[in-house]
């Protein structure tokens, strides 16, 4: 974080979160509350209920699948609209995020990562999001709530973006971000609207001027449709850093755009993480510098357009690389960020080895010790040329 | 042909879109049987059955789909439906 020119107020990310939205004015809102999002819900509600929302439309609904779907329609007419969910919730809108994507309509959304059932866990871990990692949405991952909720104005910047029109979900770790208290400097409600314009696509649902959103494409041109969603994440993806820029230039804040990198620049063995353990291996990285260990950290701010060239060339001078993944692919053995950078490597004269690792799921606390022991072991292989195939850093075998 | 994005095009209209073109048989009538009851007219799904000027029922072909309900309920064989040829 640099310069900080507001005041630090003690609050909840997920009342950060829901402030930074309030600052965006949105038009309408749908959220059905789940937990670990549901502060945020009620936050929103709040503020419509006190009158600070302006003309918002905030429309309770009877489950997330009627969340989005309400989003949709509220966004086709032009409508700068939100909504927030988790887990569960997420799984079910998994048919709207695909027409959302495909109509091209700029929703911004908050995902509060939690686990998946079964078996039933409230904690987190980010399986949710990762799940729907092909949906066509722009997926961001913020380490703490002040990020989280600086992401928010420039979420919907890059979403609203004529050349991008593309729905983002904001992923921030349930629980260990939604429900910490820490220092947060809230937006200003004049310094967002300096930021950030407003909404005005070239098309909306209008009944004196009719049009039809998402029509039916016959072979001959569904292709070109969702090749046409590819561009426009890659749009977004020349976006994100002069977004975050942007931003520092108006709020003095600063995460990063489509990645971060930390004591990278002579790392050898450098971890590639992203989400709250960010704060955690930073710290680590410290430790294990003073013994001499040179390790470094990229962070993956954005998954989805995934900077393969940023990544590229963090990760060119690495000795050995280690991805940490609160998610697996059952059947894979491997989290989604270690497929990600093996398949960023291969078609590279790069030969670095690449060791994954899964931790964290279902809400399993991630110390420092286990970093520790992660950077350790990456160490060694590093010195005895050993391969060292993904697995789960935190397994208790004793248990299965 | 440029595509807009998200699929969005003009909203699709019959006044464009002629459906009698989906038809393989058509309703004829032979008006020596008619009796003017008018089952057609009611029964027609399409509501493409009009009562002309001088009382016996006309076809709009832009619309008729073929579906044969007006020949199967005619009272008196009037409708027949013949092989549309084109």
């Amino acid at each position: 974080m640099s310069e900080l020119k507001a005041e630090l107020k003690v609050v909840e990310g997920s009342y950060a979160v829901a402030h930074a939205v309030k600052t965006c004015h949105p038009d309408v809102i749908a959220a059905y509350p789940i937990t670990p999002q549901t502060h945020i819900a009620e936050n929103l509600s709040q503020f419509n209920a006190d009158g600070e929302l302006g003309n918002c439309e905030y429309i309770t609904v009877e489950s997330e699948f009627s969340a989005l779907s309400t989003l949709i329609g509220a966004s086709a007419t032009g409508a700068r609209t939100y909504a927030s969910t988790a887990s569960q919730g997420l799984a079910l809108m998994h048919e709207a995020l695909f027409n959302a994507a495909g109509m091209r309509l700029p929703i911004v959304m908050t995902v509060a990562n939690r686990a998946l059932s079964a078996p039933l866990s409230i904690w987190n871990d980010q399986q949710d999001s990762i799940a729907q990692r092909d949906v066509g949405w722009i997926q961001l991952y913020a380490e703490d709530p002040q990020e989280a909720a600086d992401m928010t104005p420039q979420a919907y910047k890059i979403s609203e973006d004529r050349d991008v029109m593309t729905p983002a979900m904001i992923c921030f770790d349930g629980f260990i971000l939604t429900h910490v208290y820490e220092p947060v400097a809230l937006l200003e409600e004049e310094l967002t609207d300096e930021f950030l314009p407003p909404f005005n696509p070239e098309h909306i649902l209008d009944p004196k001027n009719p049009e039809t959103f998402g029509a039916f494409a016959d072979p001959s041109i569904y292709t070109e449709f969702r090749y046409m969603q590819e561009l426009g994440m890659r749009e977004a993806l020349k976006k994100i850093d002069p977004v975050a820029e942007e931003f520092r230039e108006i709020y003095g804040r600063y995460y990063g755009g489509l990645l971060d990198e930390y004591r990278l620049d002579d790392a050898e063995i450098v971890l590639v993480a992203m989400g709250s353990i960010i704060g955690t291996i930073k710290d680590v990285i410290d430790e294990v510098r003073r013994d001499g260990i040179k390790a470094g950290l990229l962070k993956i701010r954005s998954f989805r357009p995934f900077p393969l060239d940023a990544v590229r060339k963090a990760l060119k001078n690495a000795g050995i690389i280690v991805t940490l993944d609160k998610n697996i692919s059952i059947g894979k053995c491997e989290g989604a960020l270690c497929t990600e950078i093996k398949a960023a490597l291969y078609n590279t004269r790069l030969d670095t080895p690449v060791v994954g690792y899964m931790l964290g799921h279902g809400g399993r606390d991630v110390p420092p010790e286990i970093i520790k022991k992660i950077i350790n072991k990456a160490t060694r292989s590093m010195k005895d040329g050993l391969t060292i195939e993904s697995s789960y850093a935190d397994l208790k075998e004793e248990f299965v | 042909m440029r595509l807009c994005i998200g699929g969005i095009v003009e909203p699709g209209t019959t006044l464009a879109n002629k459906t009698g073109g989906w038809r393989s048989f058509k309703p004829e009538y032979h008006y020596e049987r008619c009796t003017k009851c008018g089952l057609c007219e009611l029964l027609c799904p399409e509501s493409c059955v009009a009562r002309g000027d001088e009382g016996y029922y006309e076809i709009d072909y832009d619309y008729c789909k073929g579906c044969g309900i007006c020949a199967h309920e005619c009272p008196t064989g009037t409708i027949e439906m013949v092989l549309e040829v084109k």
